[in-house]
């Protein structure tokens, strides 16, 4: 019966979002109010039917019932709770639901949210959403039904993938979803833009903080995904370059220089025509995204070939709203006015070169991830782009990137002040040099790229922190003034800062960690001792141990630094026998912001045990970064000038601006 | 500055931006690219010892060795041909005789492809791609290798399990 009930709450979803991609729009060119109202009553029943989807399936895991294909492919009944529920989204049918439910999550936010929205925006925008989310009910509906049952159902389940039986699979996949999907709004908010023909500063206001919070979640989606793999995978690495990752990555890249091109339009109501186009490129990765990772074309064209119904279907949704979206745009962007003129030194022209630089690294991206896959269907060669070459291409792109960072806040709207801001970041400027010296000092005889580097991220913290230090006027003014300054400075201010700090911190991390990061590889038996980075680790015990749905093989290790024991640490090897698979649990002892990590290898006929042990300094700036960033994200999304849903009229905020 | 010269001097910047990209991404394609053979494929071409590639195949039942000090030794074969394998260090999880195996790395001067990393994936019946490809075209296919639609968390690559030499592995 739930299951029914699932798939049925589905098909009525979907018959909603049929109606909402359709009347309002009619509405609008009718210019019949009720018409156009109907967009918000069917976001809202359609987020309320998908729940009960959703929600149906959830149940049908938790109460384990076999009668249901998913779930026998996907769970076990003596499979922890927790992993019975984050199971759901473990497998394709699942974690599209997941990704439709987010969808209408948003559709409805924004039919709730956005009453002071004018209403034949409000329209549009809401009947881009339903035609996105049509297609994908559909997708779910015809190729990947997951309430499908089982004629004749089998006993038991087939348990979950080992690998994602892990608290990350609880926490990451939602994350990425949110940031993916949530990137939709803008691409509805740009489309209807088009349609409308009409767009101006106070439109950026309606789409900064839902492109904030995509981006912000997107940040905190690929870092969690980074640490996931980084403990999980059992080898210490923390970014491959997997396509996979790539796939992701590249609408960060783009969201990233939509966000700021977004704070352009609203202050100058210039680069309209180019804002557009970034939301709809945005979201245009997203899918590009989701049909990498579903359709499983990226591990081989014949991949596709072998399940030609999903990989076809996604990729005809792509090209129809990719393809869709740019004709719009091609058709439409001449209407679009331009806007305010600027000088090329100016903030506007830093956050220009910002949106070159990330656009162009993103693309670099692409190009990396999906050469590929044209080669092998151009001449039939089988190649892997690997590290090599992201390291070669992204790398430099980068470089610039951080150096102008500090520079573009310290600029003026429409004419800038280059030896200026260079004064005020003499400070930022030689904290970096001592830095460098510091660094190359210390590990003297080492290369210079890594100090350098190390510079180059303390430039960009330290000029992140000399924004908000010139602009309280910290000693200059007495420091009660400065404190008070401190106080009525606009939160989003201090979002910039914490944010870009976040770009630095996370640059140091990923230096330290990719340059004096130290291994030791060896076999070890009961009573060996290992030495690294200054720590001992003795292999004390090994013991068998029964989990719920595994038997695991812990070894203990007593660590102690300088003949001083400070901790034990139980890496383990799990056997999980429903699909007899085998994984590796690493350990991980945090001193300061450094890991220690021990993963384990095979038994050998002797007795000894192939170890692997990593002693990664700082390792966790890499993941500190992004928190940091999200979390001046969330201090911009506070900022009272853009808090969701309620913008002031687009005069006032100009008459407040000029104070900056 | 007039608007026209405005307007020039940025779209002057990012056709200078867009030129460095392309080089660059023209001299990574040059040097960084790795291709994927099979034993057979290898046999043929007559790779050079030193050129990186990606070799995928079966490993031999019978033909792994662990020697002393972690070195490990086996033999990759695509039905009509097999190739010596050497490689130190941990290999993944996954790693069985009788397996799809692809590993990258390179020949030396004696013929034997030096490994830095091994691949395989995380699901007891599964075939890696190329290999099953590879195997289908040289109709050393059976149906008890076919893969199972591996199992993908959204947006998380957790199928592939690795194992990377050391030095080799920390900089990737």
């Amino acid at each position: 019966m739930i299951a029914e009930g699932g798939h049925y709450a589905l098909v009525l979803a979907l018959a909603l979002a049929l109606i909402q991609s359709s009347l309002p729009i009619l509405g609008a060119r009718w210019r019949d109010l009720a018409l156009m109202n109907v967009a918000r009553s069917t976001a809202v029943a359609q987020l309320l039917f998908v729940a009960i989807s959703f929600a149906a399936l959830i149940s049908l895991h938790v109460s384990s019932d076999f009668s249901v294909v998913n779930v026998v492919e996907n769970s076990h009944s003596m499979k922890p709770l927790i992993y019975k529920i984050t199971g759901v989204w473990g497998n394709h049918e699942g974690s599209m639901l997941l990704w439709v439910s987010i969808l209408a999550l948003f559709g409805g936010l924004v039919a709730m949210l956005g009453n002071n929205l004018p209403i034949s925006l409000r329209a549009h925008v809401l009947a881009v959403q339903a035609w996105i989310a049509s297609a994908f009910y559909l997708f779910i509906l015809i190729t990947s039904n997951p309430f499908l049952r089982f004629a004749d159902p089998p006993i038991e389940g087939r348990d979950l993938n080992p690998v994602l039986q892990d608290i990350g699979l609880a926490v990451h996949p939602p994350m990425l979803y949110l940031g993916y999907v949530g990137f939709s709004i803008s691409f509805s908010f740009a489309a209807a833009a088009l349609i409308e023909g009409r767009i101006d500063a106070a439109w950026a206001r309606w789409v900064r903080p839902w492109t904030l919070v995509a981006w912000i979640f997107l940040s905190l989606g690929i870092a969690m995904g980074s640490y996931w793999a980084y403990y999980e995978l059992g080898w210490g690495g923390w970014w491959f370059w997997d396509p996979v990752e790539n796939a992701s990555l590249m609408p960060w890249l783009a969201g990233t220089a939509l966000l700021h091109s977004l704070v352009v339009m609203e202050k100058r109501n210039a680069l309209k025509v180019w804002t557009i186009l970034l939301s709809i490129l945005t979201f245009s990765l997203s899918l590009l995204g989701t049909f990498l990772v579903r359709s499983g074309v990226l591990t081989s064209v014949h991949a596709f070939a072998s399940d030609p119904t999903r990989g076809v279907f996604i990729l005809l949704i792509l090209c129809v709203f990719i393809g869709g979206s740019l004709s719009l745009f091609a058709w439409r962007a001449s209407a679009l006015k331009q806007g305010g003129l600027f000088a090329p030194i100016s903030r506007e022209g830093a956050l220009v070169l910002n949106n070159l630089l990330l656009t162009t690294a993103c693309a670099t991206v692409f190009v990396g991830t999906l050469y590929p896959l044209v080669l092998e269907v151009l001449t039939g060669d089988k190649i892997s782009v690997g590290a090599p070459f992201f390291n070669l291409t992204f790398g430099p792109l980068f470089v610039p990137l951080l150096i102008a960072l500090p520079f573009g806040p310290m600029l003026a709207w429409k004419r800038g002040d280059l030896l200026g801001a260079a004064q005020r970041l003499t400070a930022a400027g030689i904290v970096a040099l001592v830095v460098v010296a510091l660094v190359w000092a210390w590990t003297f005889g080492g290369g210079t790229l890594a100090p350098l580097a190390i510079g180059l991220a303390v430039f960009v913290i330290a000029g992140a922190l000399s924004d908000v230090a010139e602009r309280i006027g910290l000693l200059r003014v007495p420091l009660r003034t400065a404190l008070l300054r401190a106080r009525g400075l606009p939160r989003s201010n201090w979002g910039t800062m914490f944010a870009h700090a976040g770009v630095g911190v996370a640059l140091i991390g990923i230096v330290c960690e990719t340059t004096w990061n130290s291994e030791y590889i060896e076999s070890m038996r009961a009573g060996d001792v290992a030495r690294v980075a200054g720590y001992e680790l003795k292999l004390d015990d090994m013991t068998q141990r029964q989990g719920p749905n595994f038997r695991e093989m812990v070894a203990q290790f007593a660590v102690a630094l300088d003949g001083r024991p400070i901790a034990t640490m139980t890496p383990s090897k799990r056997n999980f026998t429903t699909r007899g698979a085998t994984t590796t649990e690493a350990a991980l002892l945090t001193r300061g912001v450094s890991q220690l990590y021990i993963s384990l290898g095979d038994v050998a006929g002797d007795g000894t045990i192939a170890v692997r042990i990593y002693h990664k300094p700082l390792v966790l700036l890499i993941w500190f970064g992004p928190v940091l960033m999200a979390f001046g994200g969330l201090l911009s999304l506070s900022d009272r000038r853009l808090r969701v849903g309620v913008p002031k009229p687009a005069k006032a905020l100009r008459g407040l601006q000029a104070a900056e | 500055m007039t608007r026209r010269q405005r307007r020039l001097t940025i779209i002057g910047g990012s056709f200078a931006v867009l030129a460095i990209a392309a080089a660059l991404v023209l001299n990574a394609m040059r040097d960084s690219i790795v291709f994927f053979s099979t034993p057979t494929m290898v046999a043929e071409k007559h790779i050079q010892p030193g050129k990186r590639f990606r070799l995928g195949g079966l490993v031999q039942p019978g033909s792994l060795v662990h020697g002393d000090n972690m070195a490990i030794t086996f033999q990759v074969a695509d039905g009509s041909a097999q190739l010596p394998v050497s490689y130190k260090g941990i290999l993944p999880d996954l790693f069985r005789e009788g397996q799809g195996v692809v590993a990258e790395g390179a020949l030396d001067a004696s013929g034997v492809f030096r490994a830095d990393t091994v691949l395989a994936k995380h699901d007891e019946n599964y075939m890696p791609k190329d290999v099953a490809d590879a195997l289908k075209k040289q109709g050393h296919w059976k149906d008890e290798y076919g893969a199972r639609g591996d199992v993908k968390a959204g947006g998380s690559d957790a199928g592939m399990s690795r194992a990377a030499q050391s030095g080799q592995g920390a900089v990737r």
